[in-house]
């Protein structure tokens, strides 16, 4: 009998605080492989800090997050090299080029430097920047930076790959042109997609649907799913009443 | 399931090396792009050694001391001091870029790499103390110029001291990053390490000399690791060793460097308790 394939993500009763303040509160859920997710949440809701203990750059304080079956506080090598990030503030340095941005996260993830330059030059390629690989990252436009992240993100072909709020800061165009990008390598290449955003027309009706809201997880279902266990007409109306119930369970509990 | 989730999580030798490699490249890099670092990393030094020597020259006379075998006139004797100095800054200053790149987000870059967080960190010490080393050798030719010639073997000698001093320097510089919150506190660093530890060494007087003004103060010199930094590149530089000075500096790069690696562990939390990388939350 073939192993069931674990789960791309998966976090079992994960919390966490800052001192006092909580910003996870036992979160459980799973994404399969080669999904669309959409992380929906307001800021503040805990989208960043899961993040931060996904990639380790945190230690996870209670519960587990496990990528295709290892766990990250136990085996972070292995987790991670299996998992791509694109961090919401820009992480590419803006004094070195393109392509050396791209050459150094390879070096970092023990890729040669022959295949690296073959890995950043496709990479390229497929974001239509080949000419600008050897200009300064400052000179780029937000949405260029953004595709180059998050072809960066890809060079050590991870299989599960993270947005932290992507499209933040970009106009109506290149956001447009980001989402279909990931749309396509979730299609083309079976990457498996967490899409963290608090812009609900980022989310297509094929997505599923995770709402995070201080810190709790309050839906995760198929999107149309979410939208008809909220009895709403649209996402926009079933998200704002998911957030309404929250904070009434919240002050009822505080009460 | 794929090869992928079949395959180990170890890394091979060369895998290890292709990610030194990249570090040391990539911070070579930005060192050469900031041309006003590598610039005023010369000068200060060439300022105290041109104006603050030149002026001291007849005010503290140096008599001798090992390892000089002859009087030596002060600007001779505070170049160990100095390039201890220019490596003292690079520490900090690569402690600075840490977190300020933490702030930026190559820090961030940096640490979701799969490899070990010792080993990154690690690397990332190996490639500051290689920026530091051409600091140091471009300050040695110029004071060349100068007429501050160490015995040509000198020059080899010394190299290995500087790697272990730029090691230790660096990574008492990291651990203050671990420690320090903000951006501006250079100011800080300057005043509370920097200063202190600069001038209660032996880099601009010998300890004698203090000892006959202030034995408490000359105490404190002995103790300062600094000192040993000084004294071990100024033996190296005329190839002799100062075995008491390495043994200090090997055990402080130890020191600090298990400090900063317990510093920088996820699980020890030091950057989730400052709320680095959440962001907005």
């Amino acid at each position: 009998m073939r192993p069931v394939e674990p789960a791309a993500l998966s976090v079992e009763g994960l919390s966490h605080a800052y001192g006092e303040r909580s910003a996870l509160k036992d979160v459980t859920f799973a994404i399969a492989p080669a999904s669309f997710t959409v992380l929906l949440g307001l800021n503040g809701a805990g989208k960043s800090t899961l993040f931060s203990l996904v990639t380790r750059l945190f230690g996870t304080q209670h519960g587990t997050i496990r990528i295709f079956g290892h766990d990250v506080a136990r085996f972070p090598g292995a987790a991670l090299r299996l998992l791509g990030i694109v961090f919401q503030p820009r992480t590419l340095d803006l004094d070195l080029s393109v392509k050396q941005n791209l050459l150094y996260h390879a070096a970092l993830h023990g890729i040669a430097p022959g295949d690296a330059r073959r890995r950043a030059e496709q990479a390229l390629a497929r974001i239509a920047l080949s000419e600008r690989a050897g200009d300064k990252v400052r000179d780029l436009s937000g949405g260029q930076m953004r595709r180059i992240e998050i072809a960066r993100a890809l060079l050590h072909r991870p299989r599960l790959l993270l947005l932290d709020e992507p499209t933040v800061g970009l106009d109506i165009t290149a956001r447009a042109e980001i989402l279909a990008h990931v749309r396509q390598l979730v299609a083309e290449e079976r990457v498996c997609v967490l899409w963290a955003t608090h812009l609900i027309d980022e989310v297509a009706p094929s997505d599923d649907v995770i709402v995070l809201h201080q810190g709790r997880l309050l839906a995760h279902d198929a999107a149309p799913s979410v939208v008809a266990d909220a009895k709403a007409p649209d996402l926009r109306s079933a998200f704002t009443a998911l957030i309404a119930g929250g904070s009434q369970s919240e002050a009822s509990e505080a009460a | 399931m794929t090869d992928a989730v079949l395959r180990p999580a170890g890394f091979s030798f060369a895998q290890y090396a292709i990610c030194l490699g990249g570090i040391v490249w990539r911070e070579g890099l930005r060192f050469l792009h900031q041309r006003e670092r590598f610039i005023s990393a010369l000068v200060r030094p060439l300022v105290w050694l041109f104006i603050f020597a030149a002026g001291f020259r007849q005010v503290l006379g140096v008599s001798i001391i090992p390892p000089y075998e002859t009087y030596v006139l002060y600007e001779v004797y505070i170049t160990p001091g100095l390039m201890a100095m220019i490596q003292l800054f690079n520490g900090m200053q690569s402690s600075l870029s840490m977190v300020y790149d933490r702030e930026m987000g190559n820090m961030r870059t940096l640490l979701v790499s799969p490899l070990p967080r010792w080993y990154l960190l690690s690397a990332k010490l190996v490639a500051g103390t290689a920026v530091s080393l051409l600091q140091v050798y471009a300050f040695l030719a110029i004071a060349w110029f100068w007429d501050i010639e160490a015995p040509p073997i000198g020059y080899l000698t010394v190299l290995p001291a500087l790697v272990l001093t730029g090691l230790m320097l660096g990574a008492l510089g990291m651990l203050i990053s671990s420690l320090v919150k903000q951006l501006e506190n250079f100011a800080g660093i300057m005043n509370f390490v920097i200063f202190p530890m600069f001038f209660a060494s032996s880099a601009l007087y010998p300890l004698w000399r203090v000892r006959e003004s202030s034995p408490f103060l000359s105490y404190v010199c002995e103790l300062n690791p600094f000192t040993h930094a000084v004294e071990l590149i100024r033996f190296a530089l005329y190839g002799q060793l100062n075995v008491l000075s390495l043994a200090v500096v090997i055990g402080c790069t130890a020191a600090f460097m298990a400090a900063a690696i317990i510093a920088y562990d996820p699980s020890r939390g030091f950057l989730a308790r400052r709320g680095v990388g959440a962001g907005e939350g």
